[in-house]
């Protein structure tokens, strides 16, 4: 009698326990928020980079104009390439993803294929502020049968950062005026590190050949054709496309004058780079005075300064904000992405971070364009980023465009390794070419 | 009244008492038939879960040109496949530094473990504490190995390189020069797990009987020839073991060549492929070129080298300990 009790037991405890394990992978979401817009709401913002988009202060404001809501911020530390791949999957599975997620420039393309599983801000009276972005980042932020994906946050315009300490010991002038004037084309620039070069022995010129290599690539496409490896039609023309191979062939020329500090961007070393002060100048889209900042630290606070990058105008990076079909407050949610794109939302970013708005209104706003920024010797970051911003050209990034971008960075850090630039350019078009099938 | 009773009780009983009785013993036969499978469910259910149902999924996966980019999913057959043996030559240089990586530290770290294991196997001041210092290794996280090894072996401000200098070498750049890369890497894998290695032999030498080390002392047989003659043989079955598991872990090398970068392009192992492994081509094929079904493929024919590897690696060292 007492053994089938026990038996029994038993079986009732194995029992319960499936029923458990199985009820455990049942339930991973947690179903207490309800739909309705009354209830508190928790809205999750899934950001990438470093710096974070520097949203802080207007989540607090946010949440105090609206008592239901509370925001939860992921991602800040997490590298562009992480973030897509994870943001990726989550949209694929139709779960997992916030309900604001930011869309990079070059990875943007990839989701139009995915649009039907965005909630598209149209229905949100997004059409309304179409005035309130620049309309090339209008149209990057809208899919071809034009729904819109994502509100624009920031573009990168293009300017250089030096260092002012080094240019002086090295005999080149510090002031930033007189620094632009020494390169006004990349040729001039690169004499220009050739002359430091021949003065400073232990400092390089130029942190990267991939750094170079982008912003250069960014703007004379800017200028031409208006696409880099893939044309507007999303076929791989990296082979055909002449501005490709000009950004290719002034990068290969940096590096056999000896001016690139060889370090892979965004690496360990890269990052050790700033810190030991290892080389003396970086292309700088304007989100990149924030990872100068973040890296270089408070011991090269004023060793830094800004001025106007040779060539004309450009833009690398920037971002959007979209809202996945997967959030349970989408209506919340494209609220809130409209809050942190407004003019005012785009201010108070820079403010942060240094991210240059999208805005006209807040590209014109006194609190840009009058900005100075004292780590970076009180440079008037505004003027010099605001200046280009407004009558950039756009250019056209496809689908696998970070695909086939690696590919070809990889080539040219192989040529900065030793190997022959001709033959890395055969690779180029190889690799890439497999990259992005 | 008794006897009747005593005559009444039984149908009584089994009239009154027979439903629950019954109950209770095919309840009982129940129990006995099925529970034993109820308590070994939970671990087929997650067996199911996590690798029965991805394995089918890869298979079906890698028939089809599954990508997020495309709006339907097509069947093309053997098409991922036909290319990737054919049309592929970076899936093939990423076969050839797997299996170069893979030479270059398992055999350096089974010879190492095996003279490790029998110099721990003697007579030695301190035993315990040489037997715990060789494992330590193995409680270290692979990822704080590979960081600290790619410090180590930095261009510029490298150790290695630092050491390199004093004797008068040339700095190498451990990352642009493909065997340079290879050397790099395999030690990070054998300072990992040549102690545990060692450790499987020495429990192994253990427990070969002291009676044959004497009867051949007893020979003249020298220590050397003990060390061939009797251990070797002996460990047949642990060598073969290691081995399977090294060839396992080998051909799955991934976390140590991707920390050996940092920052981005991280998966494409070096700037041409230098030290990229199969499993980070797969990785890289299904994160940034977004071709999940020819990932599929990737991880099929991978799981294929290794049924292959493991074979052939059982088979000679059934040989090498037989001829003895």
């Amino acid at each position: 009698m007492s053994v089938p009790t026990h038996r029994r037991r038993f079986a009732a405890i194995a029992l319960a326990s499936v029923a458990v394990l199985a009820t455990a992978t049942a339930c991973g979401d947690d179903s207490s928020d309800s739909g309705k817009s009354d209830g508190p709401v928790t809205l999750v913002v899934d950001v990438f980079g470093d710096q974070g988009f520097g949203y802080d202060e207007l989540y607090k404001q946010y949440e105090a104009e609206h008592p239901n809501v509370k925001i939860q911020e992921r991602g800040k530390g997490l590298g562009l390439g992480d973030y897509n791949t994870r943001l990726t999957q989550q949209i694929t599975a139709g779960s997992g993803a916030g309900d604001v997620v930011a869309l990079e420039e070059g990875t943007i393309v990839q989701f139009y294929a995915q649009a039907d599983r965005f909630v598209n801000l149209a229905d949100h009276g997004a059409n309304d502020l179409k005035g309130n972005f620049l309309p090339w980042k209008w149209e990057q932020g809208t899919t071809p049968d034009g729904k819109v994906l994502g509100l624009g946050t920031d573009v990168g315009s293009m300017a250089l950062c030096y260092r002012s300490d080094l240019f002086k010991a090295a005999g080149l002038p510090t002031d930033r005026e007189q620094v632009a004037a020494l390169w006004p084309t990349w040729d001039q620039f690169i004499a220009t590190g050739q002359k430091f070069a021949a003065a400073d022995k232990k400092h390089k010129f130029v942190d990267s050949a991939t750094n170079f290599y982008n912003v250069v690539l960014m703007q004379i496409a800017g200028q031409g054709t208006g696409y880099t490896y893939y044309d507007k039609s999303n076929k791989l023309v990296i082979d055909q496309n002449p501005d490709v191979k000009s950004a290719y062939d002034l990068t290969t020329k940096m590096i056999a004058a000896g001016l690139s500090n060889n370090l892979q961007s965004f690496s360990n070393e890269w990052n050790a780079g700033f810190k030991n002060g290892t080389f003396a100048t970086i292309a700088c889209p304007a989100w990149m005075t924030g990872v100068i900042k973040g890296q270089a630290g408070d011991a090269a606070a004023g060793k830094w300064d800004i001025a106007k990058a040779p060539g004309n105008g450009g833009n690398w990076g920037g971002s959007f904000l979209g809202v996945p079909k997967s959030s349970k407050h989408q209506k919340e949610a494209a609220a809130l992405a409209k809050f942190l794109t407004s003019a005012k939302g785009q201010t108070e970013a820079f403010k942060k971070v240094g991210n240059l708005p999208s805005s006209p209104q807040a590209l014109a706003d006194p609190a840009v364009v009058d900005s100075t920024n004292d780590y970076f010797s009180k440079a008037p970051v505004g003027k010099i980023f605001a200046a280009g911003a407004s009558d950039l050209k756009p250019v056209y990034l496809g689908p696998k465009n970070n695909a086939v971008r690696t590919a070809v960075e990889n080539t040219l850090r192989a040529v900065e390794q030793g190997k022959s630039a001709d033959e890395q350019w055969q690779a180029a078009l190889k690799n890439g070419a497999a990259a992005g099938k | 009244m008794s006897l009747d009773l005593h005559a009444a009780a039984p149908p009584d009983h089994a009239r009154g008492g027979r439903p629950a009785h019954r109950r209770r013993t095919s309840f009982t036969r129940l129990d006995l038939k099925y529970s034993p499978y109820l308590y070994v469910l939970p671990f087929f259910v997650i067996f199911a879960v996590f690798s029965a149902y991805p394995i089918a999924y890869t298979v079906w996966i890698a028939l089809t040109d599954r990508s997020p980019l495309n709006a339907t999913i097509s069947f093309v057959g053997l098409d991922n496949f036909v290319e990737l043996i054919t049309d592929d030559p970076q899936f093939w240089n990423a076969v050839v530094n797997t299996f170069g990586m893979f030479v270059l530290s398992t055999v350096p770290q089974l010879m190492l473990a095996l003279v490790l294991a029998n110099a721990l196997n003697r007579k030695l001041r301190a035993q315990t504490f040489f037997r715990m210092a060789i494992a330590m290794p193995i409680i270290t996280s692979t990822a704080v190995v590979a960081l600290i090894f790619s410090m180590l072996y930095a261009k510029d401000f490298g150790l290695v390189n630092w050491a390199l200098d004093t004797i008068g070498v040339d700095p190498i750049d451990w990352r642009a020069n493909r065997f340079a890369s290879w050397f790099a890497i395999s030690t990070m894998v054998d300072w990992r797990w040549v102690g545990y290695n060692a450790l499987i032999y020495l429990a192994a030498m253990q427990s070969i009987s002291k009676d044959m080390y004497e009867a051949a002392a007893l020979d003249g047989a020298s220590r050397r020839r003990q060390f061939w003659s009797i251990t070797i043989p002996q460990l047949r079955p642990t060598i073969i073991f290691t081995l399977i598991i090294s060839t396992i872990g080998g051909l799955q090398l991934f976390t140590e060549p991707l920390l050996f970068t940092s920052g981005s392009g991280g998966l494409s192992g070096g700037s041409e492929g230098q030290f990229q492994t199969i499993t980070m081509y797969l990785l890289d094929v299904m994160n940034q070129r977004f071709r999940w079904g020819y990932a599929g493929a990737v991880a099929l024919v991978l799981f294929l080298l290794i049924a292959l590897m493991s074979t052939v690696n059982y088979l000679l060292a059934r040989r090498i300990s037989s001829d003895k």
